[in-house]
């Protein structure tokens, strides 16, 4: 092989990989990204659905966008704008009763809602303390356990001393919880359905889960650790414009990255990282490659399951990562008219979550590779507070759709176009007319994940955020520390520590690593 | 009027079990019981003349050996008959059986895919690892996470080496074993759907779970944790029916001094100045005490017979909180003569083990989703039994009695009410199940008595009609079992102490809270136990 002219290659130009090989720019090596798409962003981009409407394709907010990154990796200077911040939730009713949530106030009309406006401060309050106990891991190596490594633990003394900390009460209540289904822990607090299914959503977005299933309380502590000061927001350009400055922000470190180079191959020397094999049989050596693809694809097609133990192999299998969420992008020539509902909170998130057992009925359908008759949905009209998504008095509208699973019964590309129908009409039940003003729409899949964004089984985070998958199991046991046995090959997606969501910050704690293991790197 | 040292409310295999222990320990003990039988839940029962049904819990692995050794059970008459085998009749005339001997069982296995037949060596080792590390933590009082106390100290560092010294891998293993769905962990090892439908039954048995659910795996375990005669995971009928159990040691207890009153209902604990102190009876009776242990369940013990204002307004809201939803239903059916299953062959052992009716992990999901919504499941899950085959004391000679246990049938319906037309509906629903696969069933039936969760509840007083006395999922085991800062089987208020299945280690004929319960009652009162 010729010689290295990098240090490092980070496979995959998704939020991850750029703020993995940014920081690893930044800190003076030569890093090369080779991104397979032609468009850098991975699931962060915004495209042009049909000239002039443009939408962010995949994520559709950035709530999770770790402070350090943006101060660290200097975003701002990068070309990093918000276009609004801290929008509301409003979780709409068929009959026009809707519920609004911002930060620790509920407002509306709902019936049986009165103690909850009261209880809902306490109960996000409560919550937001225990996810404090994840939020202050983001940024940090996950512990392993029962190893003889003294940053192991201590991290994880200060992990029980972080639980023991909340107090007795609050700790046996965090005991009590953590291991809980969101719909008990909701049903305990509040009356208003409405209000519960808000909160659920929450919980089960992005989840192979259901409100009743044990697990979905651990995934909302994950959310609420998860969002930055900044709240529910808006980039101004759409999510296209996070990854564009992490773009700029590598580029001005130095870092080279080429678009449109699908990687085929990690290359092995001697049981070492060597380099990479690019799909147009070209190869770049280097002593370490970082993957940005999640860890079923690092491990099984670019390592590839022969240069691997059988046990490892098999535990690779095993990692949960089905997908059930599709998104379905809209052009439109006008702002919806949901029933009830201002033009300001229109602006904001929208959910169609009108109550637990709505949620969990619609979830039933994914067990059986169908998806739901009527789904739970995220909405947002970006283009309400960013004029530069969409003509003037036009609109983008982008939704999040549960449950749509991965392995559906039926062929995906056959069902798309009901499945769509069915997305219009629920959405019509809350906004009449909305179909007509329909100009053009998209519909991507679990399987359109996998197949034109690369993630494995359609999966958002790379990998079911639950107990067998959380930090220091996260994406499996012995290599949430980001090394993985192949020496100088690295992980940085969302499928490791801390997950999913345009956080970065596994992107980040994985050039930590690199920086702090490998001597050429 | 005379004074007792320990008065048990509730005559159920736990509450004997502690009052067993405690009157071996010297104390002078009454156990009260409402009904005019003793029992609970593990009672045999005439019901239909000449047939003794075992009409709530029915078949026995749980019961700690310890329990059975030091309580002496066996010399007062308990017998357990093992038997080898379950099965899975399957819609296309197939089934898939499990045998106890480990030769038939892999060429069963591979009958359907010798890839599983591969996989099930790993599966079963994960398994007996976990029975492994969860064994010694059934007769232990759960440690508090959140005291400072040397004792709660030390009893979290035992757990926590335990759990250390299984080293990294098994370590995460176990983490996985303990949170995963029962899906998700067959996933793991099996590729034919009804192996993995096979194993899943337990995973559901008594729980609002469903093999999907995450944390269904551990209930998988709950019913493989048990043994007969030492062999772990093995099942057994008590001769003479469930109820054998409950009488055996109801024998030890007055051997020891115990004694026992049957229709006295206890309506209230009586509290002064902040101690527990005795009880009154329905009948306006009181009965006094220096030591009250409630066999009943949380929500009862709390809600029905105390006094809300002589509880903390805090733990009253948590009782309110806590999960005890039914779900599981019977039939008892007597039988003119043995119901033949032309798809087994006819030497299988499982005829006299587990009979179940599933094709797929599906087939119980779709059964838990008719629960969710309020009815009993279209296509139950069902556990069929005819005991009689191996212990013919319970029916006359050629009659049989079988044993139906029936997932999902909710407490409440969501429309209408657990009338007469409703439970036939049910029971019929069950029957028809069954004559499915078994051509002359129907026509030997002399006798069904339907339970549901709702008969549960009326009859044997299990709130809800859960089986378990609360559900079996991670906010209500060990130390969040019944109440996060509870689980030392000590109530809030003086002398007076909890000792059913609602506690450590939880449901299942198995004695363990009562031997727990007793253990800590003696510790308080400075007795030396004879527990381990």
């Amino acid at each position: 092989m010729m010689d290295a002219k990098y240090d490092a290659i980070v496979i995959g130009a998704g939020h991850n990989g750029l703020v993995c090989a940014a920081y690893l720019a930044k800190a003076g090596r030569r890093v090369l990204l080779a991104e397979a798409s032609a468009v850098v962003g991975g699931a962060a981009i915004t495209l042009e659905l049909i000239p002039g409407f443009k939408v962010s394709t995949c994520a559709h907010l950035a709530n999770m966008l770790h402070p350090k990154v943006v101060r660290e990796l200097d975003l701002n200077r990068h070309g990093l704008e918000w276009a609004k911040s801290a929008l509301p939730t409003t979780v709409l009713a068929e009959d026009g009763q809707h519920l609004t949530t911002s930060q620790n106030t509920v407002t509306g009309i709902a019936s049986g809602a009165d103690s909850d406006l009261q209880y809902f401060p306490k109960f996000n309050q409560r919550l937001s303390s225990y996810a404090s106990i994840i939020k202050s891991f983001l940024d940090k190596t996950p512990p392993r356990l029962g190893t003889a490594d003294w940053s192991d633990r201590s991290n994880l003394l200060k992990l029980g001393w972080a639980a023991r900390r909340l107090g007795r009460d609050d700790m046996r209540e965090f005991l009590r919880i953590v291991g809980m289904n969101i719909a008990d822990l909701l049903e305990e607090f509040f009356d208003s359905e409405l209000l519960r299914g808000a909160l659920a959503w929450d919980a089960v977005v992005g989840s192979n889960l259901g409100p009743r299933s044990p697990g979905s309380v651990l995934t909302y502590l994950y959310r609420l650790a998860s969002q930055s000061e900044r709240g529910l927001a808006y980039p101004k350009g759409g999510l296209g414009a996070v990854t564009a400055a992490l773009a700029a922000a590598a580029r001005s470190s130095g870092a080279e990255i080429r678009a449109g180079s699908p990687v085929a191959k990690v290359l092995l020397q001697s049981d070492k990282v060597g380099g990479i094999r690019l799909e147009s049989g070209e190869e770049v050596a280097a002593p370490v490659v970082i993957s940005g693809a999640d860890p079923r694809r690092s491990f099984l097609r670019f390592v590839g399951s022969e240069n691997l133990d059988t046990g490892f192999v098999r535990r690779v299998r095993n990692i949960r990562m089905k997908g059930v969420t599709a998104k379905v992008n809209f052009a439109l020539s006008a702002l919806p008219a949901f029933s009830g509902l201002d033009a300001e909170r229109t602006g904001g998130r929208l959910l169609i979550a009108p109550g637990i057992d709505y949620l969990e009925r619609a979830f039933n359908h994914s067990k059986y590779g169908e998806y739901s008759e009527s789904p739970g949905m995220e909405i947002v009209i970006p283009s309400v507070h960013d004029n530069t998504l969409a003509p003037n008095g036009k609109h983008v509208m982008s939704v999040i759709v549960q449950y749509a699973p991965y392995d559906l019964r039926d062929d995906w590309d056959q069902s798309r176009e009901q499945f769509t129908d069915c997305v219009i009409q629920c959405i019509s039940r809350y906004a009449r007319g909305f179909s007509d003003s329909i100009e053009a729409c998209e519909v991507i899949t679990p399987l359109d994940l996998e197949r034109d964004f690369r993630m494995s089984g359609g999966h958002w985070h790379h990998g079911e955020i639950a107990f067998d998958q959380f930090m220091m199991m996260r994406p499996m046991p012995g290599v949430s520390q980001y090394y993985t046995p192949v020496p100088g090959f690295y992980l940085c997606s969302a499928g490791c520590h801390p997950g999913g969501g345009v956080m970065g910050a596994a992107g980040m704690n994985a050039a930590r690593q690199v920086l702090a293991t490998e001597v050429n790197a | 009027m005379k004074q007792y040292d320990v008065i048990v409310i509730g005559a159920g295999h736990n509450g004997l079990t502690t009052a067993c222990y405690l009157a071996r320990a010297g104390l002078n003990v009454m156990v009260l019981e409402r009904n005019p039988y003793i029992g609970g839940a593990a009672v045999s029962r005439e019901i239909y003349p000449g047939f003794t049904y075992s009409n709530c819990s029915y078949v026995c692995s749980l019961l700690r050996p310890e329990i059975m050794r030091e309580l002496e059970l066996s010399r007062f008459g308990l017998q357990i008959i093992p038997y080898e085998g379950s099965v899975s009749m399957m819609r296309n005339g197939d089934y898939f059986a499990n045998y106890a001997d480990h030769d038939a069982n892999r060429r069963e296995i591979a009958r359907h895919s010798r890839r599983d037949a591969e996989a099930y060596d790993r599966y079963a080792l994960e398994v007996l690892r976990q029975c492994r590390f969860i064994k010694p933590m059934l007769l232990t009082t759960p440690p508090d996470p959140t005291s400072f106390k040397p004792r709660d100290l030390r009893g979290l560092w035992d757990l926590g080496k335990a759990f250390y010294d299984l080293g990294e891998k098994q370590m995460y293993d176990t983490i996985r074993f303990w949170t995963i769905s029962c899906a998700d962990f067959l996933d793991q090892y099996f590729e034919t759907e009804v192996i993995k439908g096979h194993l899943a039954g337990s995973s559901i048995i008594g729980t609002a779970l469903a093999p999907r659910s995450p944390g269904s795996a551990y209930v998988l375990l709950h019913h493989y944790m048990g043994e007969v005669d030492g062999n772990i995971g093995a099942w057994g009928y008590a001769r003479g029916g469930m109820g054998s159990v409950t009488q055996a040691m109801a024998k030890s207890l007055q051997a020891s001094g115990g004694e026992i009153r049957t229709e006295a209902e206890v309506s209230q604990i009586i509290v002064r100045e902040g101690k527990a102190v005795g009880v009154a009876l329905a009948d306006g009776e009181e009965v006094h005490a220096r030591t009250v242990v409630s066999n009943l369940d949380v929500k009862r013990t709390f809600l029905k017979v105390m006094d809300e204002a002589d509880l903390p307004a805090n733990f009253v809201k948590r009782v309110r909180n806590f999960k005890i939803r039914g779900s599981s239903g019977k039939l008892n059916i007597a039988l003119d003569g043995l119901p033949d299953f032309p798809a087994l062959p006819p030497d299988c052992p499982a005829r006299q083990g587990d009979m179940h009716i599933t094709d797929s992990i599906d087939t119980l999901e779709r059964a838990y989703d008719d629960w969710k919504n309020g009815t009993w499941s279209r296509q139950p899950y069902v556990d069929m039994l005819i005991p009689t085959q191996l212990d013919p004391t319970m029916t006359p000679p050629g009659k049989h009695y079988m044993s139906v246990f029936v997932q999902y049938v909710p407490p409440y319906l969501a429309d209408g009410e657990w009338d007469d037309a409703n439970r036939k509906a049910f029971g019929d629903t069950v029957i028809n199940a069954i004559a499915e696969h078994s051509p002359n069933f129907k026509d030997l039936i002399l006798d069904v008595e339907v339970r549901t969760p709702w008969d549960l509840e009326n009859e044997v007083g299990l709130t809800e009609g859960n089986i378990f006395q609360g559900e079996l999922t991670m906010d209500q085991l060990l130390f969040n079992r019944p109440i996060p800062g509870y689980a030392q089987y000590r109530a809030p208020v003086d002398g007076l102490y909890m000792c059913g299945s609602s506690t450590h280690p939880g449901g299942g004929v198995m004695g363990a809270p009562g031997a727990n319960a007793a253990r800590e009652i003696l510790r308080d009162r400075g007795v030396r136990s004879t527990a381990k």
